[in-house]
């Protein structure tokens, strides 16, 4: 499948109605999410045939890009239950299938080397300070390959620092940097939308 | 919820020892049937956990798996057709998954499971 065909499926992906501000739901929108997907296979066979884990789905466009790349299994994970709710409505539609389950990342019921590649945009710790660092330890112990993270290039150091010393990741490379755009979707939110400078992060694991 | 799923699954309680793997009480199976790829069966089997995978098989009425695998029944078609549907076919809709040291039951719904813990637990 070719990234601008990729980018088109992902916009038929329905969003939050009511993003929840303490969880930071914001959604990966389908030019971010297509391109990490596409780079994560084309550059590094992480996702076609692999089994790929979505930590903190939400709404399940990784995951769906994932399958939509032909990933053999994937399991999304999040904590709340209208998430789920949605990720699976849009997996329907746009006939794919997920594993999905609902669980907190900070006591991840996880046993085993199963997954391969873990695939993410996790909070960036606004809200809930450290969050992002919680994710990305999650997803370094459950990755048995790979894993895409997105993190706000403002953190970059800390991130690699943190990602090799601390969580036993083997290595931590910024593929590259992009801008996240994110529209005014909380009451408090003054100005139409504003972009972030984020990371596009492949660490592994092994 | 399939097989492959449960078989990454464990309690997480805080001081249990011995979470894995979780019991299934099923209330609601379905059977969707998926495109059987040797190679991924190949590729997943030495990561699985065999005996849980077969002991929730088991306990969803499937007993075609055999207790103990031999690298050539990896290349036997009625073998792999057996694991196939054992481990991606099969769909936990409505049910529990229960921890085996604390009897806690994590209850399943449309097909997730839902191992959130309670304050008390963590």
């Amino acid at each position: 499948m070719k990234l601008k065909q990729l980018e088109s499926y992902l916009g038929d992906v329905v969003q939050f109605a009511n993003p929840k501000i303490e969880l930071e739901q914001y959604p990966t929108g389908p030019h971010i999410a297509s391109r990490m997907l596409f780079m994560a296979e084309s550059s590094y066979g992480d996702i076609d045939g692999k089994v790929v884990a979505d930590l903190g789905c939400g709404c399940g466009t990784l995951g769906i890009a994932a399958l939509l790349l032909d990933a053999a299994q994937v399991v999304g994970v999040d904590v709340d239950g209208d998430a789920l709710l949605l990720a699976h409505e849009n997996c329907n539609e746009l006939e794919v299938e997920m594993e999905l389950i609902q669980a907190s990342l900070t006591h991840l019921p996880w046993r085993g080397p199963i997954v391969d590649t873990v695939v993410m945009n996790p909070p960036f710790g606004t809200r809930c300070k450290g969050a992002d660092m919680e994710f990305l330890a999650a997803a370094l112990k459950v990755a048995g390959t790979a894993v895409y993270s997105l993190h706000k290039t403002s953190t970059r150091a800390h991130i690699k620092r943190v990602a090799v010393r601390d969580f036993g990741a083997t290595s931590a490379e910024v593929l590259c940097e992009l801008r996240y755009n994110l529209p005014a979707s909380y009451k408090f939110h003054k100005q139409r939308e504003v972009d972030i400078a984020v990371d596009l992060w492949r660490f592994t694991t092994s | 919820m399939r097989l492959i799923t449960h078989n990454m699954l464990s309690c997480n309680i805080k001081g249990v020892t011995n979470g894995y793997p979780l019991g299934i009480e099923a209330s609601r199976l379905e059977t969707k049937e998926s495109e059987l790829n040797p190679e991924f069966l190949r590729k997943i089997f030495p990561k699985l956990e065999w005996k849980a995978l077969r002991d929730a098989a088991h306990s969803l009425g499937l007993n075609d798996l055999p207790e103990h695998v031999e690298p050539s029944m990896l290349e036997d078609a009625d073998f792999l057709k057996n694991f196939h549907h054992a481990l991606l076919e099969v769909h936990l809709e409505e049910g529990a998954l229960i921890c085996p040291e604390t009897g806690r039951r994590f209850p399943v719904t449309k097909g997730v499971p839902n191992m959130l813990l309670n304050e008390d637990e963590v």
